[in-house]
């Protein structure tokens, strides 16, 4: 496969502060990526310097191998759908549409055509000749996709287009916006602050962090091998328990806790003696049967019901909240508050990271 | 050296000066893209003849024209830069001590309508001011949206009246034999017929009715800003009505009053048409003395000089007040 | 009595007083203008007439005056609107110390009295008009009035344009620019249809201030009239109730224009609640 996008040592700075650290990245033709980061992390920014809209203050992009650095954002291959979508109040949603198309001096009749094509793979061929004003959320969002996709860009930047709409609307477009993705074949690249987004939607992330790439991976990746402490607690539920590497053998470790010695996969690189955090997520807790063999005790101090799912609350005693999630049909009866329990894991489903800063 | 080089060497330093300006704030924002390549060549083209003529061709070089031309003598078109063509300070003089020959120490006729001017204008101001602070404060506050509408319709009426027309209407309603001396006459108020044009009482009524809108509208605007809610709470806390308005809304709107003031005061000083209408026969309103001096005595290096010292005045006035204040010229000028 | 109700009579008391001196002069103006008596008379009435209507309509200096005073005004109507656009313009893209200069040359303008921009552009043209060999053709009252004007005129423009302009959301041109549009068609394409409602406001209120423009018009109309100077010089040499016809006119077309803004307001207002009500109707079906 053929790279899209290349960033090369890109930093980005605005005056003395600096959004984006040296950042390296291959974004692969045709794939679905998105950056995925807390709000304020960097990612809009990375965005608008893909696009053209701000310049590296050092580093190389490059789009289809070819450096873009003094090239305009009228000129690169790329289209962006902007967070408020920035459609033009003044025009029809076909004017919408065609707007690429005319301004490259495509004639009317054509560009007409085109847009009524696009407009029905949308679905909104019945509102082509309404203002903008007079859509919903929904079909506004279509609009900016069918408006982004007429000038046949080689790559879709999209900014947080979901996050206007409410729940149910939002679910709805993440389908959408793949079978999109997967019918034109160009390449998606997505940013969210929403994890949800991300592991549904994307073939790869980058989690962000404070301006720096932490891990790029497949969703799975991510969730399942996470590469710091920021990614294994903003990606998904994690209960952290922190404490010092006593033994390394093998690709696993043990942590001295103040609730015990635990064992994990080894996740960075370390030696006896450091601070490491041990990750493990509570649907990987199990409950050790009364008197049987047991990672580390805890106390039930809220349990929430909820169908095929039970979530436990769990008291240890730690400054950081623990929590379980049990399948139901596992159990033939549930714990009950304020029980003292034994709890275990496979140490395979562990990982133990560098302690770093909480995520935000 | 005529005059119009002098004009075209400081106007020349002024666009010189503003594109250093801009050189030295590029150099500390090296981001921003270049004119040419943010706007075209077309829209740039446009936008430099645009500003360009505007600023230059019709304010620039025309008052520094004038000022040039206040330091020099009335000339003959054929000495105008010839060897007689000096500078000279003879037109301020005029204005502070008289002509050459008089025998006053000081051009009194002159600096008392300057003073009276400027004076009555502070006056007339503050009047004006309290005249419209209860209906703007009304409006913006009280009114409900249907009665606003109306009293704004009824406030546009009049605004569109030009100035002349105006005065005269104030001319017939205080005439001597006028409706309102009638009034006044029937009702038994006066004996005799109040003389309120010879008085110049017309005079100050009318510059007052002209200013009102001036006044009312940025008024309007900068208490219609402040929330209602802030009012209510100084209420509830037991604050008296004039202490809201003193400590509460008037700080707040003090942009709004700066602006309206401002407006009002140049306005009236500046005022050509109603002294022109309700001047009595002793009126002492400045702008007419300048008119004099372009078109009674075509000396019009002297007018110039005139209207420099009253656009000074003007200045300085506004600017004072602003610094006492605390208020800055972008605050004021929107 | 409470005091709640003392109040509210002191303000209608204020209202009527103010209305009454902000109106009350132009309606006894108004009433001279059917007055018989030939000297403007409010009171008796010695008769109804129209006859000073027909006269004001005859009166080929008014309407010479009036001709002029429309032309000045379209012209620096569209001369202010472009140059206060461009200034706006302009504006927008200055930053640091060059913004504050260039503000303070762009709103001096406004903050300068009326008769001193006349006197001004009269002495500097007179010269300029020499050493450019153009005196015969631009040193004429119409063409120093529409510069004059245009000076002052084009400020409020531009501080008009410029309100819009603030509230102009850049993510649309930057829109335009990632879709492949260039900078001029942004221009055209983007920004001036979005600023149109400005620019439109913007030409009334030139075209209104000119026509009403007397301070700095009397120094530079040179031998040439418009209405207010017409008007001017016939309030100098006597009353006569055309003067008042004239007013009445001018009164009535305000009171129709307001009322026609007024309601085209409404029916704005009235569409975009309809507009709102069908997107509402979507978003639910959209859920459905
Ligand atoms: N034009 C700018 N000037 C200064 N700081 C900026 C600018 N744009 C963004 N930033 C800063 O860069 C950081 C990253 O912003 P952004 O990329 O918008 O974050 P997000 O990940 O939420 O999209 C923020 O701290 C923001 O304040
Ligand atoms: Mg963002």
């Amino acid at each position: 496969m053929t790279t899209a996008i290349e960033l090369e040592k890109v930093r980005i700075t605005f005056g003395t502060f600096t959004a984006v650290h040296d950042t390296n990245l291959d974004i692969r033709d045709g794939e679905f990526f998105s950056f995925l980061g807390p709000s304020g992390c960097g990612k809009t920014t990375l965005l608008r310097t893909i696009s053209g809209f701000t310049e590296p203050s050092a580093g190389v992009v490059r789009i289809g191998g070819k450096d873009m650095a003094g090239i305009g954002p009228n000129k690169r291959p790329t289209a962006l759908i902007f967070q408020n979508l920035a459609l033009f109040p003044m025009m029809t949603v076909a004017e919408n549409v065609a707007y690429g198309l005319r301004v490259r001096g495509v004639g009317k009749s054509e560009r007409e055509q085109r847009a009524m094509k696009l407009l029905d793979q949308v679905a909104l061929t019945p509102h082509a000749h309404k203002k903008i004003s007079a859509l919903s959320g929904g079909q506004k969002q279509r609009v900016a996709i069918a408006r982004a996709l007429a000038v046949e860009p080689k790559v879709l930047l999209l900014d947080e287009p979901l996050s206007a709409l409410d729940l149910k609307l939002r679910q709805h477009m993440r389908r959408e916006l793949r079978e999109i993705q997967q019918r034109v074949g160009i390449t998606f690249i997505y940013i969210t602050h929403d994890q949800g987004e991300a592991l549904n939607m994307s073939d790869r992330i980058a989690v962000m962090n404070a301006g720096h790439i932490e891990q790029v991976g497949t969703g799975r990746e991510i969730y399942s091998k996470p590469q710091s402490a920021f990614v294994a607690s903003f990606v998904g539920e994690s209960n952290e328990l922190p404490g010092k590497v006593s033994r390394i053998s093998d690709g696993m470790c043990t942590v001295d806790t103040p609730l015990g010695a635990l064992s994990g996969r080894v996740g960075g690189d370390f030696r006896v003696g450091d601070a490491a955090t041990l990750f493990v997520r509570p649907e990987q807790l199990r409950l050790a049967a009364p008197g049987g063999d047991h990672a580390f005790r805890a106390r039930v101090d809220d349990l929430s019901f909820e169908g095929s799912m039970t979530h436990l609350g769990l008291d240890t005693g730690l400054a950081q909240d623990c929590a379980a999630t049990l399948m139901t049909s596992n159990h033939e009866s549930l714990p009950e508050i304020g029980a003292d329990l034994g709890l275990s894991f496979n140490p395979l489903d562990a990982i133990v990271l560098k302690s770093g800063a909480p995520a935000a | 050296m005529n005059n119009l080089d002098t004009t075209f060497i400081a106007t020349a330093l002024v666009v010189v000066l503003f594109f250093f300006l801009v050189r030295y704030d590029r150099q500390r924002r090296p981001e921003a893209i270049g004119f040419f390549r943010r706007n075209g060549a077309v829209v740039g083209g446009y936008l430099i003849l645009g500003v360009g003529f505007w600023l230059i061709m019709t304010f620039i070089m025309p008052m520094v024209f004038m000022v040039d031309l206040s330091f020099h003598h009335k000339l003959p078109p054929s000495k105008v830069g010839g060897p007689e063509d000096v500078y000279t300070l003879d037109n301020y003089r005029m204005f502070l001590f008289g002509s050459r020959t008089s025998t006053e120490s000081l051009n009194w006729l002159h600096l008392r309508s300057f003073f009276a001017t400027i004076g009555i204008s502070m006056a007339l101001t503050l009047i004006t001011f309290a005249i419209s602070y209860p209906l703007a404060y009304y409006m913006a506050q009280s009114a409900k949206a249907q009665q606003l509408r109306v009293l704004l319709l009824l406030l546009i009426i009049p605004y569109w009246v030009n100035d002349i027309l105006r005065a005269f209407s104030f001319r017939i309603l205080m005439a001597e034999n006028g409706f309102l001396n009638g009034i006044l006459q029937g009702i038994g108020l006066t004996g005799q017929p109040i003389d309120f044009l010879g008085q110049n009482i017309a005079l100050y009524v009318a510059l007052c009715y002209s200013h009102l809108l001036i006044m009312i509208f940025p008024l309007y605007n900068a208490i219609d800003a402040q929330d209602h809610n802030q009012i209510e709470a100084a209420r509830d806390l037991g604050a008296p009505w004039w202490h809201i308005h003193l400590f509460i809304v008037m700080p707040h709107a003090k942009p709004g009053i700066g602006s309206g003031m401002t407006l009002c005061f140049m306005l009236t000083a500046g005022a050509v048409a109603t002294p022109l209408v309700l001047g009595g026969p002793n009126s002492l309103w400045f702008t007419p003395i300048v008119y004099d001096r372009f078109y009674q005595l075509f000396d019009w290096p002297q007018g110039a000089a005139y209207a420099i010292v009253l656009l000074l005045a003007c200045i300085a006035i506004v600017f004072t007040v602003l610094k006492l204040a605390g208020l800055k010229l972008g605050e004021i000028a929107k | 009595m409470n005091a709640r109700f003392v109040t509210s009579r002191v303000v209608i008391f204020y209202l009527v007083l103010f209305f009454i001196f902000l109106l009350g002069p132009l309606a006894v103006m108004g009433v001279t203008a059917f007055n018989t008596p030939s000297y403007p008379q409010v009171w008796p009435i010695e008769g109804l007439t129209l006859n000073w209507f027909t006269e004001l309509f005859q009166d080929q200096e008014m309407l010479e005056g009036l001709r002029t005073s429309v032309i000045i005004g379209l012209s620096v109507a569209v001369l202010s609107v472009a140059m206060g656009l461009a200034g706006a313009l302009v504006m927008t893209q200055l930053f640091g110390t060059s913004r504050s200069y260039y503000y303070f040359l762009v709103v001096a303008p406004v903050l300068i009295p009326g008769i001193v921009l006349g006197i001004s552009t009269v002495v500097f043209w007179r010269d300029f008009t020499g050493i450019l060999g153009m005196r015969s053709t631009l040193y004429n009252g119409t063409v120093l009035t529409i510069l004059a004007q245009s000076s002052f005129v084009s400020s409020y423009c531009m501080l008009i344009i410029l309100a819009r302009l603030q509230r102009f959301d850049v993510s649309q041109e930057e829109a335009a620019l990632d879709l492949g549009a260039t900078y001029p068609q942004v221009f055209r394409d983007v920004l001036l249809p979005f600023l149109r409602p400005a620019l439109l406001s913007s030409g009334m209120l030139a075209f209104l201030t000119s026509f009403e423009n007397y301070n700095a018009t009397t120094f530079a109309i040179l031998a040439d009239k418009t209405l207010t100077t017409v008007l001017a010089s016939r309030v100098r040499m006597g009353s006569d109730p055309t003067i008042s016809a004239l007013a009445t006119v001018i009164i009535v077309l305000t009171i129709v224009a307001a009322l026609v803004f007024e309601w085209l307001k409404r029916r704005e207002q009235k569409r975009a609640q309809l507009l709102q009500r069908e997107r509402r109707r979507l978003e639910a079906a959209e859920l459905l």
